[in-house]
């Protein structure tokens, strides 16, 4: 179990121990340890969050990650494993009498066996090297998270990254077939393979998504999928959000399975609008992003298909993309998104929860409620597909009174998804942010279950400790603050 | 439903405290699988039903004892399907069952497996607790995924008493082709058309004839059908089937049944025995009498591994031993779930 209350100030005689016992078997470039070496890593795309670790280490090679664990293990000091630091969760926060174990320099390609369609990358490698990688077989990789252009794979695989175009591709864990990694004690792991099963219990399952608090992996086999011939995007416009929704719905009841399905509000498209000119209606109060890939035949049918539900559900305008480029125009700004709401507000905070798709309407009526009780603004980028919400509440993060509601906000939007049968996060993690969110989502056995879970895999609990899963202690706190009408949102044991 | 269910809890509180182990069955389609059986039969059945279905949502929600015949008729209902076309091997076959085996069927190779469809599940652990993990959406990625892991668990990490499954459309179109080809030389069409943007759901290769099931939107099936020539198939629906269910006459004789799961373009194992390629070249069955080390020191030189699957004598092991790392993992992960031991004791692996 984590340490409830991490430390915060760095012990100068600790941190000497650590470099030099890493130094014996590390280059002394591999090892920063000075204040201003060690700031970059403070914190991951998650800043409203920073601590300086004590030592960070970049070991290059697989024998330099199992000894850095091992060395690690024997002076009983916490690891935190980080990749390109695009996180949004904190997962890769540091600890102050921790080692920060970055795999940014395990940056090459592997292998590429584009007969059997399998890449065997290094978990540095960035989510759409990996795809350019491939090009020219006519492959690709398709989990495709926004940040992809900087995101790295062993990242990728640590939170279970989704993307745009899941309901059809997947997410991380479909379309990864082993990875290869080491234990906090140094022992090689190897889950998964080459054959689409593996023999035993599923343990590759288990650690994609475990937010590095399992393993340290060093080496990622993806599976390439053949590039759709052609795609195309529908762009339609709606007049208000629960008509777009239910649009969404309709798409789905038909039998469609879209490439991507995004939804984005009108306060989003405005602020994309300004910052990409994507040709967003900025009249409708909600547009929605449908893609069709495949044969050129298969294209044609779907769009058309699309075409006829979108506007029997009241679209009130539509757009097709006539060629590639509209078509990377139009997803431009949806994958923009974040940086553009950046650009018209000092901070903004990103939710991730996600819901049945037919409860969108009563959610979004949950939030413009919530704009308006906290007194701060909340566009919304929606994967409508996959019911995935990413709402973006605006603030100033020099405002502590700011910071202070915007929590409140989210932590209020993230258990009215729980409550309507979602999730607190659907592919951005746990990690520091929604840890007492895991309460509301989680009864007391289950998080005992996680870890016991971890346990297994790590006994001291060296291995990030302190995220993705809170303490029992925690839980009965956080639950004690938040009682709903007298009675907890998940009584304790028995739960029939 | 509620009193089924207490009345399963207190078997398994039972069980605990006296270390009689126990077996979770649904029909026992599936009873030929694994490792000897041990333990006294804790029936599942009468724990059935729907939960939740909303075909807009692409999930259902169903109790283990659900007989998976009625599932996929519910489904096929409003136009969908289980993607990764779970074999039955039996009219009793469970939706619990199923999901314990972790047996996918023809669409494997295209679609995923059970596990890939997993959204979440309630398990009822070897202490008598009802844990839920994951949920109904496609996306969840709170606390570790223990609902797939139980994919393929063979019920010895407890009672998997409700699952959630992502759904899929039924495809509008499907038509088998079959062509005639060596062995080598279909391997190297199935890999190559993997890699192209073709909507092939199926193949199976058995000697000298391959078939290839095309299934999507019309206009895309017929394309299709002009890129790979070869004769369409009277009644592939029924070849198909036959295949998932093991009722085609490959798999008659009484040899042992070996499943070798290799990497796709694997060369050909020089084994004794009948082949038969399924997955694209990811699944070969063989029957054969070989010895049970030759069979797997082949399988596992090809980057792979080989399931003794249907066999008189299990002797050899079902599954392929795992190392000593890899067991340790093994062996903790089950006392997370069952400290004493209890659910199929040693139908997995001795040690589980």
């Amino acid at each position: 179990m984590g340490k409830a209350v991490p430390v915060e100030r760095i012990d100068a005689s600790r941190q000497r121990e650590v470099v030099r016992r890493l130094r014996e078997f590390l280059p002394a470039h591999s090892v920063l340890f000075e204040d201003e070496d060690t700031r970059p890593y403070e914190c991951d795309g998650l800043t409203a969050y920073r601590r300086a670790p004590m030592v960070v280490a970049l070991p290059e090679t697989d024998e330099q990650v199992r000894r850095v664990l091992q060395a690690c293990s024997a002076l009983g000091v916490p690891v935190v494993p980080r990749g390109a630091g695009t996180g949004l969760s904190g997962g890769a926060l540091p600890l102050a009498d921790g080692v920060l174990l970055s795999m940014a320099k395990f940056m090459r390609a592997l292998r590429v066996d584009p007969v059997a369609r399998v890449a065997v990358v290094q978990p540095g490698v960035r989510n759409a090297a990996i795809s350019d990688l491939v090009a020219p077989f006519g492959l690709y990789y398709a989990p495709d998270p926004s940040s992809q252009i900087a995101c790295s794979i062993g990242g990728n695989v640590a939170e279970n990254s989704g993307g745009v175009h899941c309901l059809k591709y997947g997410l991380t864990v479909h379309n990864v077939m082993r990875v290869r990694g080491y234990t906090i004690d140094g022992e090689p792991v190897d889950f998964g393979g080459e054959a689409l099963d593996a023999p035993g219990y599923d343990l590759l399952a288990l650690a994609i998504g475990s937010e590095g608090l399992l393993v340290v992996i060093t080496e990622v086999t993806v599976k390439l999928l053949p590039k759709p011939q052609l795609a195309r995007v529908v762009m339609a416009s709606f007049g208000d959000v629960e008509t777009a929704g239910q649009a969404v719905a309709a798409v789905i009841a038909a039998g469609i399975i879209p490439a991507g399905l995004e939804m984005m509000d009108k306060p989003a498209t405005r602020a994309v609008e300004e910052f990409v000119r994507a040709g967003y209606d900025l009249d409708a109060a909600a547009i929605l992003l449908c893609e069709s890939d495949g044969t050129p035949e298969e294209v044609e049918e779907e769009i058309a298909r699309v075409k006829q539900v979108l506007s029997d559900a009241g679209a009130t305008r539509m757009t097709v993309s006539r060629d590639e480029a509209e078509r990377l125009r139009f997803w431009s700004g949806r994958k923009a998104a974040f940086p553009a709401v950046g650009r018209i507000s000092p901070d903004y905070y990103c939710m991730d929860g996600t819901i049945p798709r037919r409860r969108l309407g009563e959610i979004l009526r949950f939030i413009g409620e919530m704009e308006r009780k906290y007194g701060l603004r909340c566009p919304n980028v929606f994967h409508a597909g996959d019911g995935n919400l990413h709402p973006l509440i605006l603030y100033d993060a020099n405002d502590p009174e700011q910071l202070r509601r915007t929590e409140q906000f989210a932590r209020e939007v993230l258990e009215k998804c729980v409550e309507v049968g979602g999730t607190i996060t659907g592919e951005h993690g746990v990690g520091v942010e929604k840890i007492d969110q895991m309460c509301t989502q989680f009864g007391s056995a289950e998080i005992e279950t996680f870890h016991a879970l971890k346990h297994a895999f790590d006994p001291v609990g060296l291995l990030n400790p302190g995220k993705a899963v809170p303490t029992l202690a925690r839980c009965a706190e956080y639950r004690g603050m938040h009682v709903h009408g007298g009675q907890l949102p998940f009584p304790d044991l028995p739960r029939f | 439903m509620q009193a089924v269910l207490e009345a399963m809890v207190e078997r398994v509180r039972a069980a605990a405290q006296g270390a009689r182990p126990l077996r979770p069955r649904g029909g026992g389609s599936k009873d030929f699988y694994g490792n000897e059986l041990a333990g006294e039969p804790l029936d599942t059945s009468a724990y059935a039903g729907l939960v939740n279905y909303e075909p807009s949502e692409l999930v259902v929600t169903a109790r283990c004892g659900t007989p998976l015949a009625e599932l996929e008729r519910a489904l096929a209902a409003n136009g969908q399907m289980l993607p990764f076309e779970p074999p039955h091997f039996g009219p009793g076959a469970t939706l619990g069952g199923c999901v314990a085996a972790g047996l996918s069927g023809p669409r494997r190779a295209s679609a995923g497996a059970v596990r890939d469809f997993v959204l979440g599940a309630r398990l009822l652990d070897g202490r008598g607790r009802v844990l839920a993990f994951g949920g109904e959406v496609m996306k969840n990625v709170a606390g570790y995924d223990v609902s797939r892991l139980l994919a393929g668990s063979l019920g010895t990490l407890g009672v998997i008493l409700e699952v959630s499954l992502k759904v899929l459309p039924r495809p509008a179109a499907e038509t088998t082709l079959r062509l005639e080809a060596p062995q080598d030389k279909a391997l190297e069409w199935m890999n190559h058309w993997a890699g192209k943007p073709l909507p092939i759901s199926a193949t199976c290769y058995l000697n000298g004839e391959l078939s290839v099931r095309l299934s999507g939107a019309a206009a895309a099936v017929r394309a299709a059908r002009e890129t790979l020539g070869g004769e369409a198939l009277g009644d592939g629906e029924g070849f198909w089937t036959a295949l998932r269910e093991q009722t085609h006459p490959y798999f008659a004789p009484e040899a042992p049944l070996w499943r070798l799961s290799l990497p796709s373009r694997a060369a050909p194992p020089r084994l004794p025995g009948e082949e038969l390629i399924e997955w694209g070249g990811a699944l070969r069955w063989l029957a054969s009498a070989g010895e049970a080390r030759t069979i797997r020191e082949a399988a596992r030189r090809a980057g792979g591994h080989a399931t003794l699957f249907r066999a008189r004598d299990k002797s050899p092991g079902a599954f392929t031993p795992l190392g000593p790392a890899q067991m340790k993992l093994q062996r903790e992960l089950k006392a997370v779930f069952d400290p004493a031991r209890i659910f199929n004791p040693g139908r997995l692996y001795p040690d589980l």
